[in-house]
């Protein structure tokens, strides 16, 4: 199905953050894709070294473009080239989209909750966008858990939806600095508690987000009595596989 | 492929042998699993096999760890495209639980407490190359990497090397796992990149 590359052209970039990066790259036809679902990139340097990284898709409208949020890695090998260097009009090789579990398929119902760690919203942004664009009916809610105010990804989009009557809502944790009147802390259990659909509304969960964050909040709401099987997680990376 | 990056350099694992095309070296052990980690308390682990016939036998964990124990070490490939060369595991080879075992099935459905399952044919088990493993780098194997117990098939993609294993479901015909009806390769070899269905 997506075993192939393909060449896309970068028709966009824009800056989420001071090390974050929204690029859009255009297929040569329409992309069938899956809120969720991640694509895998190919760069080839001069001397044919390749690297292959996966990065989830953020948005999938219209139907050729897909739009890739980039985190640079202080030690990455990839991605500062992707944030700092990657020019309009550039091609790259791309394959997928891919992944058929960590997605919102919109025949579900289901109330969704979102619960995203940093750079893991962009997966959970995508589905978010889909739901708006689908007019759907399900209530989404996203706990967005972030380093600092200059940390948030799409925020006006966010804040815009948030305000509508799209049914979605968002509340922020604030890890190392928050806007004035807002507390600064780790997500804790508590607010956790505070902060989602409870268990007796039987959301679908989603969470993404570093390791010890998906552990932590996926460990936090099993407790809670949120049945496994409605959870689904996704580490940094890409498929949520069992690596 | 015709596209060069002329900006991207790349710097790391040039002509790496132990590197499988499209994997870079990863130093950490990242973790990925699609749902919460079980926990499972050794005192209620065991590990069954079932053959096509529908005999069974089973292992608890004393049991388990009173068979030869065997140390390995082995390079691992996500498919996500991260490898870890040089992994160090303790555990048991499929071929000293395959001794009691009377079978002609060729597929294997591997199943994990939590619900996980991944298939893999008897020929990737057998002959030296899967263990059922508890230790990593000499200390327990932790949850969220897959403890009590994990399968370890190195030859292959690793989200065939199922993590909190609880038994062999053995078949005449392949019955696709979780990510194998998700999308991605049914035997999932790094060398030959089955990465995607």
């Amino acid at each position: 199905m997506s075993s192939a590359w393909h060449i896309v052209d970068v028709v966009a970039v824009q800056e989420e953050t001071a090390t974050a990066r929204t690029i859009g790259l255009r297929f040569p036809l329409p992309v069938r894709s899956l809120p969720g679902q991640h694509l895998d990139l190919r760069l080839t340097a001069p001397d044919g070294y390749q690297a292959v990284r996966s990065y989830s898709v953020a948005s999938a409208s219209p139907p050729d473009t897909l739009e890739i949020t980039v985190e640079e890695l202080p030690d990455g090998e990839v991605s500062p080239y992707l944030v700092r260097k990657l020019a309009v009009g550039d091609q790259l090789e791309v394959r997928g989209p891919v992944g058929g579990w960590f997605v919102w398929r919109p025949e579900d119902a289901s109330p969704v909750q979102l619960i995203a760690g940093g750079s893991g919203v962009v997966p959970l942004m995508a589905m978010v966008r889909a739901h708006d664009q689908a007019r759907h009916p399900a209530p989404f809610r996203l706990l967005y858990s972030v380093r600092d105010p200059e940390s948030v990804y799409y925020r006006q989009e966010l804040e815009s939806l948030a305000g509508s009557s799209s049914g979605l809502a968002v509340d922020y944790v604030y890890t190392r600095r928050a806007p004035a009147g807002r507390p600064v802390g780790r997500l804790d259990a508590r607010i956790l508690a505070s902060s989602v659909f409870g268990p007796e509304a039987d959301p679908a969960v989603f969470i993404c987000g570093a390791t010890g964050f998906v552990e932590t909040v996926s460990g936090w709401l099993v407790d809670s009595g949120y049945p496994p099987e409605r959870i689904k997680t996704e580490r940094y990376g890409g498929m949520g596989g069992t690596g | 492929m015709g596209i060069i990056s002329s900006g991207f350099q790349g710097r790391r694992n040039r002509d790496d042998p132990g590197l499988p095309p499209g994997q870079h070296r990863a130093e950490d052990f990242p973790v990925l699993s699609a749902g919460p980690t079980p926990r499972i308390a050794r005192a209620d682990w065991e590990f069954r096999i079932v053959t096509e016939t529908g005999t069974s036998r089973h292992w608890d964990w004393a049991a388990f760890l009173a068979l030869p124990q065997e140390d390995i070490t082995a390079d691992i490939h996500c498919v996500t495209s991260w490898s870890k060369l040089g992994t160090h595991w303790r555990g048991v080879a499929l071929d000293t639980l395959f001794d009691q075992i009377e079978t002609t099935a060729r597929f294997s459905l591997v199943h994990s407490y939590g619900g996980y399952t991944t298939n893999v044919p008897l020929a990737d088990l057998l002959g030296g190359k899967a263990w059922i493993v508890h230790q990593f780098n000499g200390a327990d194997l932790p949850s969220e990497h897959g403890g009590p117990a994990r399968l370890l098939v190195p030859h292959l993609y690793f989200w065939k090397s199922a993590k909190w294993v609880r038994g062999l479901e053995l078949t005449g015909e392949e019955i696709p796992g979780f990510w194998e009806t998700n999308g991605y390769h049914a035997h999932g070899d790094p060398w030959r990149e089955e990465r995607y269905g």
